[in-house]
């Protein structure tokens, strides 16, 4: 019995080893097909694009000028990147003060019998169709925004130098300025239920010690909470700021669809994925190929946005000590 | 006036005799009837006794006894949780302390805390300390060096963190993170400094650190500690009071309640017949 021991337990792991390699090449190959799906949408992206990128090569992103049956055709993507850029930091700035506002509330201030609802209501905010931001946008918001908000706006800062421009009239339904805060009602849900996640990891005697030496619940969440929780806090924002800059439904349902820029938040605006959406269906050639070729140009924008944000954290990690 | 009338239902406040105090002392905080409840429950009954001024004051008694919960009365810590109360009179000098109106910012920075686990903030050492004095004072960066260092000096961590300030403050080793805290408590300038088993995640050598540390803080400031370490209570407290279910049992100069408790669950709960 003694010699049989060690054989049989042998025997048995040996049996074991089959099993345990066809695991490590499952596991391997479902890990490896992220990379070879990202390649390959990188590599068509830019086999797409290339007839574009030929034609123009980097006048495309300096030409405002965006008219495809023009001959010879011309087409600028500084319309789109603008757009993009504009409503999407307009909408951070909206809802990363608001999303964490919420945050907050129902983290450190909020009774108990109403933190169920609020926190429903937000989980619902997230599960809301884009689509259907886009028609209410076009038919409920958009209408008022013109008739109450802008113009009281466009009063207030009239003859204010930088200001009176940002703001300047018409009042319009379809304008990056509406754009963007659907944009912030969309992303904000990102933000308040990553932050309410992560505030919830703060070690309760951590924030009582930080009430011990005499802190208000602002000093409190200003010092102690966000400090402690900035890598998830950031995560969350990264992931709305992904979101702002990728979103295409509701943006090509009241963003007016122009490819001139002003200078006026209130005029009408385009972001490159609303640019795709209303002209890919009807478009060919080389029209399509700089379509294309602006999508390359999301993909790239986005990569290096969501970067410079990873670089901040780590800056800030530097700060902090650690 | 040594022994305790703890049901005896007249409001009474006992107090360690005179004798077993050397030098000159005064009450500091005075606890009369007090009871507090976890919403139904019923927590504290009845607790009547005085902190002396620069005196230490153990609380022992088995877990669940009632003694954080007291200790976290000092400070109202209570407060942030709702459905807990507390009625009764606390006396902080001649304030109460359970007084709805009192601000609360300003009692803690009388009160200062020091919990079970460290907890030092998520930013560097001299923020740690730097951050709790700039709630109350404005006062410019030469001066507030000078704060930090004393204070650090005070929690008698100045030597083993002067070259890394600015490293961070969770870098530290548990016993030098408990300092930290202690530091940060001394650096307010606090009346009293509340510590609940400030002791119990922290290996023998950072014990002894600290207790000798709480030997010296005496000097300046009113302090209560929590514990569960008969022994630690016997080496740095002058008077100690021993809790049971809610209640004060017994309350008397140390080396009394360890050599010849009056009531008869202290001697069962110091021998070790419960507990």
């Amino acid at each position: 019995m003694e010699a049989a021991g060690p054989y049989d337990r042998a025997k048995a792991l040996s049996a074991f080893k089959f099993g345990d390699q066809a695991f490590y090449w499952i596991t391997r190959i479902c890990a490896m097909s992220v990379l070879l799906i990202l390649g390959g949408i990188i590599l068509s992206l830019i086999a797409g694009a290339w007839p574009a990128m030929k034609e123009f090569g980097f006048a495309f992103l300096w030409t405002q000028r965006w008219a495809p049956s023009a001959d010879p055709p011309v087409l600028g993507a500084v319309g789109p990147i603008y757009g993009t850029l504009i409503t999407s930091v307009i909408a951070m700035a909206i809802a990363i003060p608001v999303g964490l506002g919420i945050a907050i509330f129902l983290t450190e201030l909020c009774p108990n019998w109403l933190r169920r609802p609020i926190g429903m209501a937000v989980e619902l905010l997230a599960g809301i169709p884009s689509i259907i931001y886009g028609m209410w946008g076009f038919f409920v918001l958009g209408p008022f925004l013109a008739n109450h908000v802008q113009p009281f706006m466009i009063n207030a800062f009239e003859g204010v130098p930088v200001l009176g421009v940002i703001f300047a009239g018409p009042p319009s339904y379809l304008s990056l300025f509406n754009a963007s805060l659907i944009l912030a009602i969309m992303v904000l849900p990102f933000i308040t239920s990553i932050s309410v996640d992560v505030f919830k990891t703060v070690p309760p005697v951590l924030k009582e010690a930080a009430y011990g030496v005499g802190c208000t619940t602002w000093e409190v969440v200003r010092n102690v909470v966000i400090p402690y929780t900035r890598v998830g806090v950031i995560g969350g924002v990264m992931l709305a700021l992904g979101r702002a800059l990728g979103e295409t439904m509701a943006v090509t349902f009241i963003i007016g669809n122009s490819f001139r820029i002003t200078g006026s938040i209130f005029g009408p605006g385009t972001t490159i994925s609303a640019a795709i959406a209303s002209e890919f269906a009807e478009s060919d050639g080389l029209h399509q190929s700089g379509l294309i070729l602006l999508g390359l140009l999301l993909f790239v924008l986005t990569f290096f946005v969501l970067s410079a944000a990873r670089l901040m954290l780590l800056r800030l990690e530097k700060k902090a000590g650690n | 006036m040594s022994e305790l009338s703890v049901s005896s239902g007249v409001p009474s406040v006992s107090m360690p005799p005179p004798s077993a105090l050397q030098g000159e002392t005064r009450p500091k905080v005075t606890v009369r009837d007090l009871n507090f409840y976890y919403g139904e429950h019923h927590a504290l009954k009845k607790i009547n006794l005085t902190l002396m001024a620069n005196r230490v004051t153990a609380f022992i008694g088995p877990s669940g006894c009632g003694k954080s919960t007291l200790l976290r009365i000092f400070n109202r810590m209570y407060d942030l949780y709702p459905g807990q109360r507390a009625e009764g009179q606390l006396m902080l000098d001649n304030q109460n302390i359970l007084d709805p109106k009192l601000d609360l910012n300003l009692l803690r920075a009388r009160v200062g805390m020091v919990f079970q686990k460290p907890t030092p903030f998520p930013m560097t050492i001299y923020e740690n300390i730097a951050f709790g004095i700039r709630l109350y004072e404005k006062i410019s960066k030469s001066e507030m060096d000078i704060r930090v260092e004393r204070a650090l000096r005070g929690g008698a961590l100045w030597n083993e963190v002067k070259d890394k300030l600015n490293a961070s403050g969770l870098s530290l080793s548990g016993g030098q993170q408990q300092r930290l805290c202690i530091a940060r408590t001394i650096a307010v300038r606090p009346e009293v400094i509340l510590f609940d088993e400030p002791c119990s995640a922290l290996d023998p050598i950072s014990t002894a650190k600290i207790e000798e540390l709480i030997d010296e803080l005496k000097d300046q400031y009113t302090i209560a500690i929590v514990t569960h370490n008969m022994q630690q209570a016997a080496r740095v407290s002058d008077s100690t009071a021993f809790m049971y279910l809610g209640e004060l049992i017994e309350f008397d100069q140390t080396n009394k309640i360890f050599t010849s408790p009056t009531d008869r669950r202290t001697q069962d709960y110091i021998t070790g017949r419960f507990g």
